[in-house]
């Protein structure tokens, strides 16, 4: 720890120029880095993180502006020109992003893209940059990098991306390596190899890595110091065993206890089975039409029996194409599907759209996307009432409104609110308000899809709790879809783990947790393991 | 490849006949014939002469005759020009018309590139509000406009450039049809190309070549231009074909000899086979440049395949 | 919790999409500014001709060509060549003539005597007015006559067969705009209701409506528009009810695309987990949704419309004389670009400045209405 601060953020501050004004995301930081240590920021979406290390990269975009100091081994990279930066970036600072599928060149080879920066900055002849990026791949643990070297980005799956984005990060041999996010858009499983490439990179390497992310898990495994940022400042700082053992900022303490606790009983045995599914198959035809030829079939859902119970919450857990939003959607009849499907005791797998209609207020779904979910141009009160429209519409408008009013409290939003449009509410407000839009009917059965996984940790936890007490003051049945372990685990009393179209293994969520028995559903654990252990720590 | 190019051809033929049988009708159904027009024909004149190109036959067989003659080549004679075949008007004005429309493709496509690499680099500075001005300019003033101004300020104020007229194609007289054509076209381009080149300069690989502290030159033409580029090539397509079958417009205000003018005159005198032969020569230069626009794309783009 | 208190200081009425569309669109210079324009010029279209004291049929046999200017007419100068014209018709010699204020005070002598009726010579020109007779000699052969010199302006000069070009540019904006805004809606019209249905419908129906509108495309548009003229002939409303039923094609593709898109939405799809019917969907969610991008389309289709208009009349397919339209203008001011430059240049104004503030209020609408950073 006592080796020299290679890099300085000093008093760093990042304005936006936006058509409401200038905003102004980084408010005076500062930030060093040691050589050869990992440091991690975090925070939640918009609390300037990304924005800092765009800022130290010159890589702002063109409404941004940033003053103060980044100095890199004593030079200020802010006052650099274009060509004294370009001779730092790539060769003694790196960035790897968020994004694995967009941050490569489509139209490029992977060999092209890596012997680029190769080239540039050591001056070496084709041949022997060729050499090089071939180490590279073999580095990353590419699979045969000599075809590879052939291929463009879209014929690699996103975590092949990744690696071939660290590999050109890491070609010249870089003092910092930051990375954006690094996994957040990958699966689970993914994401621990990415992360276990970074450790060993590390080792191997010893350029130094400044970890941005709002994953307090991988903060806990990798970083060596962390940087707590909100709002664009830097909330609290230090050594990350001591800060996690001792948070002493407000802020800090709540993103810790933002991992979801407690478990959800199981239902008696003797309760209903409200939901049922029996073989349950989804075929979607892809191409085909009138001169495209045979269309390809991708079996979504392959043959899947479920018993959703009154009270029961059944968490379904998959990565991503691994069918289990499909498997929901079928379950409420609102995709074609074989198989049979009951409600209670009728059997609906033949119901057409008129005859599902008065079942549709007891089946109830909300979506992950809480920004697409809810019409543009309805009032909040608009987009909660208009189930009533078409279930109860003797109701008068006032009659609505008042009901309106009393879903917006039970999920705990200022019932003043209904007149406004949903552009003007945050994620988490407007996943409340999704959740509204369903509960005002009084259903029976409710399908969460992915309803946490585009929101901020500390509102996730805010959600699961909301979720919870509406389940327990309704009795309601849930099927949770999710690819969050630690939320499923919060939520569901049943689990269910799909790949491809199929369960892998299901269970009571304990002996899933406890003893998982299948190879993926181990490593699906092994993936998440860090954040489990986390949360019993904190 | 080859098996596409094959099957695109041969999906075309359907649409080519469809176009032909529409077009063959609703002229046929428009009042009037190519001979009523001239006052002085005595009625057995003109049954004669309608008898002669067949036009007395049932309109059914008279297409059949139609179809025939151009599955072997032929467009048949021009009813109002009688010295000229179809094809022989087509091989004399449409070599004109290309040049010309080629022309003011290639400088629309260099001049609009560039302008709108240029806006793109310099966004929401005064280079990028000049070419923006200068493209709703070109976009709004319709050629009817452009072209007697042009002839206004460069012939006869300033003496620069003859009013009108071919001059055996000198190229003197190829540059006001040429800049009146290529116009509004450097403002589609320019446009096109400004709003593809920001969004290809914000994406997430431009960032990343940014990130790995590559040139100037190189993020901006090896990266970003050539993703910038590929609507542009889709618009090639279309605008090639229209440009090159010839302006009404510039055709007649520069009095350039070239097909651009048959059409109208020809649709209002029913000169049906000069109608028909334009139609069809409009079609096949869409769809072969249509056809030559998507190889153009898979070479582009590689994410494109065609087998 | 912190979330929530972002919604509480301020409750009770939001802002709608449009109402932020209007407040951004009302902080667009160039777009405000491009709406008065466009109220001005179609205030002074529809007004103008009544107010401007030539009609646009009127021909001034004096006046043929006469350049723009803010002064009246008769120029001094052309009072000579005026009343020798009308002097020369009366068949008597001109003596003497003076210029007495409003007035001139001519004498004239003949060798017969002169008929008192000839005056009605000097009324008939364009330059002269209520001509009485001051004196005659006593022999009738000398008259001594006095006229009021009409003070005319021409702002924008006279045609080629003198007619004042203000009236006729102002009675062209008349139509050019009528047609505009009528074939206009028409084709918005079909576009939209042909594009929803395809797009609403999807599948086999949304395939065969495509590839009718792909055919379509493929025929030559001028084409289309030349049938229609040869059908409908100079009955000009009529007409540009067909022209608008040709351009209705990119109407059909937006609307189609946008339909598409909105069915997939998630909101779109939530409803359907609620029940809520076909007609429920449509009426709440994809007409509120597709308004937006038609109106933005709309400001494009008006201009399309008129420069399509003036095309036709260019060609001498449109509008017939003596009534007029832009397209017809700036046809013949092309013709006289050699000597009466300003037959081009105020009608192509009009028509480009139009176009311009047509172009700009779109630009600002679809930047108010679809902003990027949303």
């Amino acid at each position: 720890m006592a080796s020299e601060t290679i890099l300085s953020v000093k008093d760093l501050r990042v304005r936006f120029q936006t058509l409401d004004g200038t905003v102004e995301a980084v408010k005076g930081i500062n930030i060093k880095v040691n050589a050869g240590e990992t440091v991690a920021v975090v925070g939640e979406s918009g609390s300037g993180k990304s924005q800092t290390m765009m800022a130290a990269m010159s890589l702002l975009s063109s409404n941004g502006e940033a003053t103060g100091q980044v100095d890199y081994r004593g030079r200020n990279l802010l006052e650099m020109t274009k060509n004294e930066l370009n001779k730092v970036r790539g060769r003694k600072i790196s960035m790897i992003f968020q994004e694995p599928m967009t941050s490569l060149d489509p139209l490029y080879t992977i060999g092209n893209q890596l012997i680029e920066p190769i080239r540039r900055h050591r001056g070496l002849n084709a041949q022997a940059a060729r050499e090089e990026a071939l180490k590279l791949l073999r580095l990353v643990h590419i699979p045969d990098p000599e075809r590879r070297m052939k291929s463009y980005p879209h014929e690699m799956s996103g975590g092949q991306r990744q690696r071939v984005m660290i590999a050109m990060a890491l070609a010249n041999d870089p003092d910092i390596l930051i990375a954006d996010e690094p996994t957040t858009a990958l699966d689970v499983t993914i994401q621990a190899q990415i992360l276990m490439l970074l450790a060993e990179l590390q080792r191997k390497l010893g350029m130094a890595i400044v970890f941005i992310t709002h994953d307090l898990g991988i903060v806990r495994r990798f970083a060596d110091r962390v940087y707590v940022m909100r709002q664009g400042e830097v909330v609290e700082e230090g050594d990350a065993e001591a800060l996690f053992a001792n948070p002493q900022h407000a802020y800090t303490k709540m993103l810790l206890a933002a991992e979801p606790t407690g478990t959800k009983v199981a239902p008696p045995a003797n309760s209903p089975v409200l939901l049922e599914g029996r073989n349950v198959e989804v075929v979607f035809k892809i191409g085909g039409g009138f001169l495209g030829g045979e269309p390809l079939m991708l079996r979504a859902v392959d043959k899947i029996s479920i018993r959703l119970k009154r009270n029961q919450t059944i968490g379904i857990v998959g990565e991503s194409g691994s069918g289990k939003s499909t498997l929901g959607r079928a379950l409420l009849r609102l995709l074609p599907s074989d198989g049979v499907i009951r409600f209670g005791d009728r059997d609906i797998s033949e119901a057409d759209r008129q005859a599902m209609r008065p079942l549709r207020r007891e089946l109830q779904l909300v979506f992950q996307d809480p920004f697409g979910s809810l019409s543009p141009r309805m009032t909040v009160g608009q987009v909660i009432t208009e189930g009533l429209l078409v279930h109860e519409p003797s109701l008068t408008g006032k009659q609505r409104d008042h009901r309106a009013v009393e879903a917006l409290r039970e999920v705990g939003l200022d019932p003043n609110a209904r007149n406004r449009y949903p552009h003007e509410f945050s994620g988490g407000q407007r996943q409340r308000i999704a959740i509204a839009r369903a509960m005002i009917l009084k259903p029976k059965v409710v399908v969460l899809d992915e309803p946490t996984s585009a929101l901020d940790r500390s509102v996730q936890k805010q959600i699961v709790e909301l979720l919870r007490k509406l389940q327990a003051d309704h009795q309601l049945s849930y099927l949770f879809i999710s690819h969050d372990l630690a939320v499923v685990r919060a939520m569901a009393d049943y689990i269910i783990v799909m790949k491809q179209g199929k369960i892998v293994e299901e269970g009571p969520t304990e002996e899933i947790f406890g003893n998982p028995r299948e190879a993926y559903t181990q490593t699906l654990m092994n993936a998440a393991i860090d954040t489990a252990r986390f949360r019993i720590s904190a | 490849m080859l098996r596409y190019v094959f099957r695109r051809l041969l999906t075309a033929i359907p649409t080519l006949f469809v176009i032909v049988t529409v077009a063959f009708f609703l002229i046929r159904v428009a009042p009037g014939g190519p001979f009523n027009q001239e006052r002085g024909l005595s009625p057995e004149i003109r049954a004669n002469l309608e008898a002669q190109f067949g036009l007395d036959d049932p309109l059914w067989l008279q297409y059949v005759h139609y179809l025939g003659n151009l599955l072997r080549g032929s467009f048949g004679p021009s009813y109002n020009l009688p010295d000229f075949t179809v094809t022989e008007l087509f091989a004399k004005g449409l070599p004109i018309s290309v040049q010309i429309g080629t022309s003011a493709l290639v400088l629309a496509l260099l001049l609009g590139s560039i302008l709108g690499t240029i806006a793109a680099l310099n966004q929401n500075k005064i280079a990028d509000y000049s070419v923006i001005a200068l493209a709703t300019a070109g976009s709004t003033i319709p050629t009817f406009v452009t072209a007697p101004v042009i002839q206004l300020v460069f012939g006869l104020s300033w003496k620069l450039l003859p009013i009108g007229g071919w001059g055996d194609g000198a190229l003197i007289n190829k540059v006001g049809p040429v800049l009146t054509l290529a116009l509004p076209q450097i403002a589609i381009v320019a446009r096109l190309m400004r709003g593809s080149m920001i969004e290809s300069l914000r994406s997430h690989h431009i960032r990343t070549a940014r990130a790995l502290g590559l040139s100037d030159w190189s993020v901006v033409v090896k990266h970003a231009l050539r993703g910038a580029v590929l609507p542009i090539v889709s618009f090639t397509g279309p605008a090639a074909a229209a440009l090159l079958t010839g302006s009404i417009i510039v055709e007649t205000i520069f009095s350039i000899p070239g097909v651009g003018r048959y059409f109208v005159d020809a649709a209002l005198n029913r000169d049906y086979t000069l109608v028909m032969g334009t139609v069809v020569v409009i079609a096949l230069f869409t769809i072969v440049f249509n056809l030559i626009v998507d190889l153009l794309y898979a070479v582009v783009d590689p994410r494109v395949r065609y087998d | 919790m912190t979330e929530l208190a972002v919604a509480v200081p301020e409750p009770i009425v939001g802002r709608s999409l449009w109402g932020n569309a209007w407040a951004r669109l009302k902080r667009n210079r160039a777009a405000m500014f491009s709406l008065y324009y466009l109220a001005f010029i179609a205030i002074i279209s529809v007004f103008g001709p009544m107010v401007v004291p030539h009609d646009y049929t009127t021909i001034y046999g004096d006046y043929v060509r006469t350049p723009p200017s803010l002064s009246a007419y008769p120029r001094p100068d052309m009072l000579q060549t005026a009343l020798t014209d009308a002097i020369k018709r009366m068949r008597v010699d001109i003596k003497e003539w003076h210029q007495d204020g409003s007035r001139v005070i001519v004498t004239v002598t003949s060798k017969k005597p002169v008929d008192d009726r000839n005056i009605r010579y000097l009324d008939r020109s364009d330059a002269f007015d209520d001509t009485k007779i001051e004196s005659k000699s006593p022999d009738g052969l000398e008259v001594t006559m006095s006229s009021a010199i009409k003070q005319q302006y021409f702002l924008f000069g006279t045609d080629n067969t003198g007619r004042d070009l203000l009236s006729r540019t102002l009675m062209a904006g008349r139509i050019s705009l009528a047609i505009g805004l009528l074939a206009g809606v028409v084709a918005g019209v079909i576009g939209v209701i042909y594009g929803a249905t395809s797009g609403f419908a999807g599948g086999r129906v949304d395939e065969v409506m495509m590839r009718i509108v792909d055919v379509l495309y493929s025929l030559p548009f001028i084409f289309f528009v030349i049938m229609l003229v040869v059908f409908f002939g100079r009955n000009f409303v009529l007409m540009f009810l067909a022209v608008g039923a040709v351009l209705w094609l990119d109407m059909a593709r937006i609307v189609r695309g946008q339909a598409l898109s909105i069915r997939r939405q998630e909101y779109v799809q939530a409803a359907e987990a609620m029940g809520v019917g076909y007609r429920g969907i449509l009426v709440r969610h994809v007409i509120p949704n597709l308004l937006g991008p038609v109106v933005i389309y709309m400001t494009l289709l008006v201009p399309q419309v008129i420069i399509l208009e003036s095309f036709l009349s260019f060609l001498g397919l449109g509008v017939q004389e003596p009534m007029t339209s832009w397209g017809v203008l700036i046809s013949v001011g092309a013709k006289n670009i050699g000597y009466a430059n300003w037959l081009l240049l105020f009608p192509a104004f009009f028509l480009v400045s139009t176009l311009f503030a047509l172009n700009f209020v779109g630009d600002g609408l679809r930047d108010a209405l679809d902003p990027k950073d949303r």
